[in-house]
């Protein structure tokens, strides 16, 4: 009975210690997170030029040039993307957002002035968008990335609430969340923003050129690149800064200086292509990055483009080198290279270098030797579609071969893709494939005897 | 009653070459443009890729990418005092029945006519005298020239992604090339493909003879290209999986490839794809069209009201509307007066069969326009002084395709039909045998015309296009010249054995699959008594219509017809931009 006392007595201790401190980092992290957000920008003048890369002389006089600022500062940031439906109107929201918490379903951001925006302050726009909290408190959840746009200056938020406001009006509620508990609880964002939010302004580094800086602040800010090419642990906050990650069964590659799996290895001017016109010399936009492309960057001024290229180069990133290729008589490259030789080099060429802007190289091609190799596994199954863009109307696209190969068979050759050209990366495995083609529904293979 | 759509700037009936090629000058023009096309939507990709692509049973056997009979046929007779019945199983005619139609399907020779095909009239009177025409010829010239069509034959060649040799740049001769081309102001986009043995043994075995061999121009690209809408090609495999087949690869000249990825991004332009147009409607007093009724895939009936109607439908479905819609004065046989039906011409079709020994000719590397040819036979480019007709042919070798069934009649005569003698000169003769292929001029008669069946309708109740040809006398002729030319080149290469092959000794039928090439039935010219539309395919009697294709020309060429079909749309186009759209409803000046 005395041991239990003692041992009840102890635990509240601990129970009360633990209180406490958890109270201690709540408030430093209020503290902290107060901070950041009052924090001033050090270099005014830096940012003034920063902001204004593209257009030197910002005429904020005229209302025609701030929405047309607005549009384009819309499409930097793809808010079509997300708050639009597929097949529905331009940003009336009712995309529907499959995330591990369940489907978050895009909202409304017409000017109207029930369902939409429309009845808004430009405060409550500001806030909405760069700290993740609409109007009447409701926290929103970091699908929309507040988290990223916090780093963009007022003027060039407003000048998108410029824009939006010119868009016609749509008259319609938002259909609800479907989350599990506990996430559909939102102000438990507050968490979450307490641990991963820093909505610090951009600062710019006067070390760097005004194209490295309008670099980072289009990447960081209204870019949001990270929100798919950085790390995520387990409550979605981001790691590994833009060094590739797998999601919704894609894997977004690296996109730092690494020469390796990074674009360390591709000219300034390869990266200007591929996110103005969906392809260069070795690869091509498609799936989630083709979207991006079409409904974004492609329409980004070529200055834009290559500061983003200049401040993405770098980057220095994971560090990651070719690991000890797949010995060429490997018996499954073997196997590989008889497969490739039958489906893959009519289009991509013998020596695996594609045809420019049109059908991807396998040599050259850093996003095929990622560790993650869901892209090349996933486009052997179902094909892929690169985007089609003003000055590359092409849209060329790859057939699905998951009717025609096994998973033994796509998984070699995918490490003949891998494995060859100079290319070195970790072995495919047909328990790979074959996971990997229940998740995305892929067709089994037709059986011969049918 | 039919439900309306909102009025366009202009209404295309047919996406075709033709269709597409007309639909993106106008959009580039500005202008509201609504295509309605028969077939379904094929994508590349979707429907063609290359993993299901070369499947010679499917598609060349059983010709899914075709129309099929049941939608619609026609029928066809001989002679004029013959009973016409219809065509109910797969023939020599190919109508495509996708967006992108026979343009998705064909094998990709793009030719450019001859000078002299274009005045063939007046060329044969100056140089021959009227008693060249034998009896019954309806000869008469196209009212526009090569030279008027050069920048738009270049053009095309251009957005097609052509593959060539030329042979006179600017009245510069260039031997390899084809010295009998009118001038031409640059070579074509890429160069020639590569060439196979056969091609090779033609070559040495036609210069030997003092002919002057060349590449035909081929819509299979040599490399990868990017056309001037910004449109990538890649290149070609020799897959030889083109006639009858879409290509899987981007590398076959189509409006897919080179045009509708262009073309579908623009806001001013719209598809209704399933959908069949019953006819043009016109106002009350017949002088204008004020659009077009067509069945959507749901079968119901819809009204596009359009400023402008381009009739760019097959050859036979361009007359068969004009008839059916009460545009132009039906072509009378008996009076020779009228003008819709008038001057249909076919290919005539001759030559040889070679057969080896010892060749490894590896047919299954092939493209549909890998072929080498002579044109020293070829339209007025010989002296007809002392033979008895006019015109000639082409005559090529060509590496089209290694497929299996295809190539199984490939065996010399007297081979058994089937059993293990059969399978020895199968086996023997896939890598030894090849055909000398003689593509013919085929020149208007007065019997030979296009009108409305008087018993036989389609599913809707519209009568059936009635085809009335068979070979003339001139066709006969020059088909005899052609086969002896072959026999002579087949033992110039060196064949073995060389067999004859002489169709116009035979009345003709549709079954015997000898050519897809018809021409004529709505032919420019510049007299509205003897031609259905001016030089730029505008219909005399209602100058809003446009008639576009192979319906156009005034007599077939000794060619595939699409580089023409191409330049004669473009060279329309290019006058509806700068003229027409100025003084809208009026004809154009000619």
């Amino acid at each position: 009975m005395k041991l239990h006392k003692t041992r009840l007595r102890a635990g509240i201790a601990v129970l009360a210690g633990l209180v406490l401190a958890g109270l201690l980092l709540l408030v430093g992290l209020l503290l902290w997170r107060a901070s950041q957000s009052a924090q001033a920008v050090r270099e005014p003048a830096l940012l003034t030029r920063t902001e204004s890369y593209v257009v030197p002389h910002i005429d904020h006089s005229s209302d025609t040039a701030l929405i047309a600022r607005g549009a384009y500062l819309a499409r930097a940031g793809d808010c079509i993307a997300c708050h639009t439906a597929s097949g529905g109107t331009p940003f009336a929201g009712g995309l529907r957002m499959h995330t591990p918490f369940g489907v978050i379903v895009s909202s409304n951001i017409t000017p109207d002035k029930t369902y939409g925006i429309g009845a808004w302050s430009d405060a409550e726009f500001l806030r909405a968008v760069k700290h993740g909290v609409a109007p009447h408190g409701k926290w929103l959840y970091p699908a929309m990335p507040y988290n990223l746009y916090a780093r963009v200056t007022d003027s060039d938020v407003l000048a998108i609430r410029a824009y939006l406001n010119t868009v016609p009006p749509v008259h319609a509620a938002n259909a609800s969340n479907q989350l599990t508990f506990p996430f559909n609880i939102r102000p438990l964002m507050l968490g979450w923003n307490l641990l991963f939010f820093n909505p610090a302004p951009f600062q710019p580094d006067s070390q760097r050129s005004v194209e490295w800086n309008r670099g980072a602040y289009l990447v960081d800010g209204l870019g949001h690149c990270s929100a798919c090419h950085s790390g995520k642990n387990l409550l979605g906050g981001d790691t590994d800064y833009l060094q590739g990650y797998d999601l919704e069964g894609w894997h977004a590659p690296e996109i730092t200086g690494n020469p390796y799996t990074g674009l360390g290895s591709w000219s300034t001017q390869d990266i200007v292509d591929y996110l103005q016109t969906g392809t260069n010399r070795y690869s091509g936009a498609s799936g989630s990055m083709g979207e991006v492309v079409s409904d974004s960057t492609q329409y980004l001024d070529a200055a834009d483009l290559k500061a983003i290229a200049v401040y993405l180069q770098s980057i220095p990133g994971s560090g990651k080198t070719a690991p000890a290729p797949i010995p060429a008589e490997d018996p499954e490259l073997t196997l590989g290279h008889q497969i490739f030789l039958a489906n893959c080099a009519a289009c991509h060429q013998s020596d695996g270098t594609g045809v420019e802007h049109m059908i991807p190289a396998f040599a050259g091609n850093p996003g095929i030797r990622a560790e993650g190799a869901n892209n090349v596994i996933r486009t052997i199954l179902l094909g892929g579609r690169t985007a089609a863009t003003q000055l590359n109307p092409t849209s060329a696209e790859m057939p699905a071969f998951d009717w025609k190969l096994s998973d033994a068979q796509v998984a070699a050759v995918s490490n003949v893709i891998r494995n060859s050209w100079g290319n070195a990366a970790q072995r495919v495995t047909a328990q790979q494939v074959a996971t990997l083609r229940a998740e995305l529904k892929a067709q089994p293979q037709i059986s011969a005897d049918r | 009653m039919s439900q309306k759509r909102p009025k366009v700037d202009a209404v295309i009936v047919g996406l075709g070459w033709a269709g597409s090629l007309m639909a993106n000058e106008l959009t580039l023009a500005g202008l509201n443009v609504v295509a309605i096309e028969r077939g379904s939507w094929r994508d590349t990709s979707t429907n063609f890729p290359t993993s299901i692509d070369t499947d010679e049973l499917r598609f060349a056997r059983r010709r899914e990418m075709m129309q099929p009979m049941a939608v619609e046929t026609m029928t066809f007779r001989n002679r004029p005092d013959q009973e016409a019945l219809p065509l109910r199983d797969w023939n020599t005619y190919q109508f495509g029945w996708n967006v992108g139609g026979a343009g998705t399907h064909w094998n990709g020779m793009t030719w450019r006519f001859l000078e002299s095909d274009f005045v063939t009239y007046s060329n044969t009177v100056e140089k021959y005298g009227k008693k060249k025409f034998l009896d019954g010829m309806q000869v008469q010239d196209w009212g526009v020239t090569y030279a008027e069509l050069e920048p738009f034959y270049d053009k095309f060649e251009r957005i097609a992604g052509t593959s060539g040799k030329a042979g006179n740049i600017q009245g510069k001769k260039i031997d390899g090339g084809n010295v009998f081309e009118g001038p031409r102001s640059r070579d074509y986009p890429l160069p020639p493909l590569e060439r196979t043995q056969v091609a090779t043994l033609f070559d040495k075995g036609a210069r030997e003879l003092g002919y002057h061999p060349f590449p035909v121009p081929a819509g299979n690209t040599s490399g990868a290209y990017t056309n001037p809408l910004g449109v990538h090609m890649a290149p070609c495999t020799y897959c030889g999986y083109c006639e009858f087949f879409g290509c899987g690869n981007w590398s076959k000249s189509s409006p897919q490839a080179c045009v509708l990825p262009a073309l579908m991004a623009r806001k001013n332009f719209a598809i209704i794809p399933n959908a069949e147009v019953l006819q043009v409607n016109l106002t009350a007093d017949k002088k204008m069209a004020t659009g077009v009724t067509f069945i959507d895939a749901d079968k119901e009936e819809w009204e596009q009201p359009a400023d402008i109607v381009i009739l760019s439908a097959y050859q036979f479905d361009n007359v068969r509307l004009m008839l059916l819609s009460g545009i132009g004065k039906p072509y009378n046989r008996d009076t020779g007066t009228g003008v819709v039906g008038r001057n249909y011409a076919y290919q005539t079709i001759s030559g040889a069969s070679v057969f080896f020994k010892g060749q490894q000719f590896n047919p299954f590397i092939g493209a549909g326009a890998l072929a080498q040819a002579i044109d020293d036979f070829n339209g007025d480019n010989f002296d007809h002084s002392h033979v008895d007709f006019i015109g000639g042919a082409v005559a090529l070798v060509h590496s089209t395709n290694g497929r299996p069934i295809g190539l199984a009649s490939g065996v010399p005569p007297g081979t058994p039909a089937w059993g293990s003698e059969w399978k020895r000169a199968y086996k023997e003769s896939y890598q030894n045998y090849n055909s000398i292929y003689c593509m013919g001029n085929s020149y208007p008669h007065r019997d030979v015309y296009l009108d409305l069946d008087p018993e036989y309708k389609d599913r809707y109740g519209r009568p059936l296009l009635r085809v009335t040809f068979d070979w003339i006398e001139n066709d006969k002729r020059s088909g005899k010249f052609m086969a002896d030319k072959s026999v002579e080149i087949g033992h110039a290469m060196g064949a073995a054995t060389v067999v004859r092959s002489e169709p116009t000794a035979q009345p003709f039928s549709p079954m015997d699959n000898l050519s897809s090439h018809t021409t004529g039935g709505a032919i420019m010219g510049s007299d509205p008594n003897t031609s259905a539309v001016n030089k730029y395919l505008q219909s005399w009697d209602v100058p809003n219509t446009f008639v576009c294709g192979a319906s156009s020309f005034a007599n077939n060429g000794g060619y595939n017809p699409t580089g023409t079909v191409a330049a004669t749309t473009l060279h329309a186009a290019h006058a509806i931009v700068t003229q027409y759209l100025k003084a809208p409803g009026a004809l154009l000046k000619v």
